[in-house]
């Protein structure tokens, strides 16, 4: 069998797998270590184990109860949420947060406490994590709640899958009218023009995302457009569902990996364009089905593969709001002077919603998405350079998204780190956690060299 | 099928299968061996749809209990216009070339098991001349073949009795369907490489409830098998006894 791959399908690992079939069943004993592995849509190789074991989830896909009076869905960890979706909406629920994919099981939402388009109203999904099961390498087995096993519950949301294997979890899902959402589209013409729409839109509106244009230059950095949306109200709820609304995605695919030559400046920069003046620079209002609205890559399927064998990196990181302004002009400079610009860049606002998990990614400020094709050495400098950048602005950057960011940063990244590592299991590990944790580099050592320390080299930062 | 009785819930067709029917609203009478794993699938197909979910632990090795449970099946759905019986087992061919018990092991289970079971089901339908009794077989009992032919002659002989049920119960209404599955990825099959040619149980499931629905005879799941069994079938006996298969 092949190993698995993250979906930026960098860096490439070789590793064992075992597949879970009843959640009752005892952890295998191994003689590596293991992680708990899903749909692998983590980017980069939070969701590898280089050399150990992969415990697929995938066969933990049964749900164990619904109620369509309270919302509270009870499922096995390897539930999709595509599948969470499909029991739901019919009955009039919704997920209270989303990703940009379905394709992502509730044990993996858990592990790297996802957020969505509301994050400025909603948080993280971890905040609907009403209580799941924990197991762990030493056989117990632990309900955890943010009332019981606080602190396990808490580590273990955005812990990576490495506090131990999660067998099920009960998630409050929302009340909607419809499956429709009425969105706006409004195209902005820099980064301050952004900052601006984006605050005035959270007031009225449930759902924010903007797409930004990686290529324009000078004074139009950071110009796009910014979509916000509510689910439609209860006028809607007889409007016919169209075919393709039902199809879930299966639609298009990529059938194989596209030749690396497909990308290039020119055709990244002729879809900026278009996209962009797709808009006429006027806001456009429309009524649309979730699914293109919340999913329009998963229409794709295997969209990763237009990056070719080489695979991609993702960069995510969150800024504050304090040195947004001046933290992404940086950023966007720097990405677009790197070479390949990203295909798809992504703005959205973070609230001030706190998440119960320890090791969280979102925090109040401004986060923005960039791909980057896997052209070698060259983009590896470029995604530490934005790794340093973020740092230097005090944000923090996406463990799920990222394959280079260095230990040090981690640790400014995530302060309760070490309290996090007294829960990870000692049977459990991932090629993240190795490379965040690098055996040469003791962190008592690390923090007397303090922020203003130079960067390790890239050495350390081998799997 | 609107009331079924399902043998070897747990195995990962059935479970596929089980999702299906739920989603469908039928009602369902659930039968396993582990009573952990047997609620696990029927609070699945309960949450998915299903009228009714029943369930029974017991191993059908034990013959003496199949008129037992086919009576509680009936009295528990209020009767029964269709049955999957998936339960079986691979065997171990090494295993079961040195050991005479090995091999009564799956001759028991996916032989004798099937056909005390369908004894007493086939009498029941043939009354109530209604019905559809669903039966999971295995291109392996096509032809025998080295590296698996005691488990290949269990579904051969089971392919057979299902010829005589079908041709028995053709008169009384009732419908007698073989679904050859051929490479599935199950944890049954967990441990052998993979290739194109396996299929997901999902798409076994929906082969065989098209096959159910179209009150079909024998059918090969993916369709492709019947291609490739047709070549199996027709090498002559001179020749295939020299393959390595």
């Amino acid at each position: 069998m092949r190993s698995p791959e993250s979906w930026g399908r960098y860096p490439r690992v070789e590793q064992t797998t075992h597949p879970l079939v009843w959640r009752t069943d005892a952890l295998p004993s191994l003689s590596g270590k293991m992680l708990p592995h899903g749909l692998g849509r983590s980017y980069g190789d939070s969701c590898l184990n280089a050399g150990g074991t992969l415990l697929l989830t995938s066969g933990l896909d049964r749900f164990i109860a619904f109620d369509p009076a309270t919302g509270v869905v009870r499922c096995e960890a390897g539930v999709t949420l595509d599948m969470i979706l499909r029991l739901a909406v019919p009955r009039g629920w919704f997920l209270p947060v989303t990703p940009g994919t379905k394709y992502v099981t509730v044990g993996g939402a858990i592990a790297n406490d996802v957020h969505g388009k509301n994050h400025h109203r909603g948080g993280t999904f971890g905040r609907y994590v009403r209580r799941f099961e924990l197991v762990r390498s030493d056989g117990s087995r632990r309900v955890c709640a943010p009332d019981e096993h606080a602190d396990w519950y808490g580590a273990t949301i955005g812990g990576l899958g490495l506090t131990g294997l999660v067998t099920w979890a009960e998630v409050q899902l929302k009340p909607i009218h419809n499956p429709f959402v009425l969105q706006e589209t409004v195209p902005f013409e820099n980064l301050d023009a952004f900052l601006k729409v984006a605050r005035e839109s959270e007031a009225d509106h449930e759902f924010t995302m903007a797409w930004v244009d990686c290529l324009a230059r000078g004074k139009k950095v950071g110009r796009g457009l910014l979509y916000r949306g509510n689910f439609a109200p209860p006028q809607f709820d007889r409007l016919p569902l169209a075919k393709s609304h039902l199809s879930h995605g299966i639609g298009l695919a990529v059938p194989m990996d596209m030749p690396s030559f497909c990308l290039n400046r020119l055709s990244v920069s002729a879809f900026n364009w278009l996209y962009y003046h797709r808009q006429n620079g006027k806001p456009q209002q429309r009524l649309t089905h979730y699914d293109p609205f919340f999913y329009p890559l998963d229409a794709i399927y295997g969209w990763n593969r237009i990056y070719g064998s080489r695979g991609f990196l993702q960069f995510q990181c969150v800024v504050p709001y304090a040195t947004a302004r001046d933290a992404l002009k940086e950023i966007l400079e720097r990405s677009s002077r790197g070479g390949l610009p990203s295909f798809l860049s992504v703005l959205k606002t973070f609230g001030d919603v706190p998440s119960p998990g320890w090791m969280s990614f979102p925090r109040q400020g401004v986060t923005l998405a960039m791909d980057f094709a896997n052209r070698g050495e060259k983009t590896y400098q470029l995604v530490e350079d934005l790794d340093r950048l973020t740092r230097e602005a005090g944000g923090a950057v996406y463990p799920a998204k990222d394959a280079r960011m260095s230990a040090e940063s981690f640790a400014a990244y995530f302060p309760r780190r070490a309290e996090f590592a007294g829960y990870v299991d000692p049977a459990f590990s991932s090629s993240f956690w190795r490379r965040m944790n690098p055996v040469s580099l003791p962190f008592s050592l690390e923090a007397e060299r303090g922020a203003g320390a130079p960067q390790p080299q890239s050495v350390l930062a081998l799997r | 099928m609107k009331k079924v009785l399902v043998l070897g819930a747990t195995s990962a067709i059935a479970q596929a299968t089980v999702r299906l029917l739920a989603a469908r609203g039928a009602s369902l009478y659930l039968v396993g061996r582990n009573a952990e794993n047997l609620e696990a699938v029927a609070r699945d197909a309960a949450t998915r749809g299903a009228a009714k979910v029943d369930s029974q632990a017991v191993d059908l090795n034990t013959f003496d209990a199949h008129e037992a449970l086919v009576d509680g099946a009936f009295q528990s759905l209020g009767g029964l216009d269709g049955v999957v019986l998936a339960h079986g087992v691979l065997g171990d061919q090494a295993e079961a070339q040195r050991s005479w018990e090995a091999t009564e092991a799956v001759l028991r289970t996916n032989f004798l098991s099937a056909v005390s079971l369908l004894t007493v089901l086939a009498n029941r339908f043939e009354a109530q001349k209604a019905g559809t009794l669903v039966v999971i077989s295995s291109v392996a009992g096509d032809r025998g073949r080295q590296s698996n032919y005691v488990y290949g002659a269990s579904k051969g002989a089971l392919n057979v009795f299902l010829q005589g049920l079908r041709n028995r119960l053709a008169k009384s209404n009732v419908a007698v369907v073989t679904v050859k599955p051929g490479f599935v990825d199950t944890p049954m099959t967990a441990h052998l490489p993979k290739n194109k040619l396996f299929a997901s149980p999902d798409k076994v499931a929906r082969g065989l409830l098209r096959a159910a629905d179209g009150r079909k005879n024998e059918v090969y799941v993916p369709g492709i098998w019947a291609l490739i069994m047709l070549i199996i079938r027709s090498i002559p006996e001179s020749v295939f006894k020299k393959l390595k298969l």
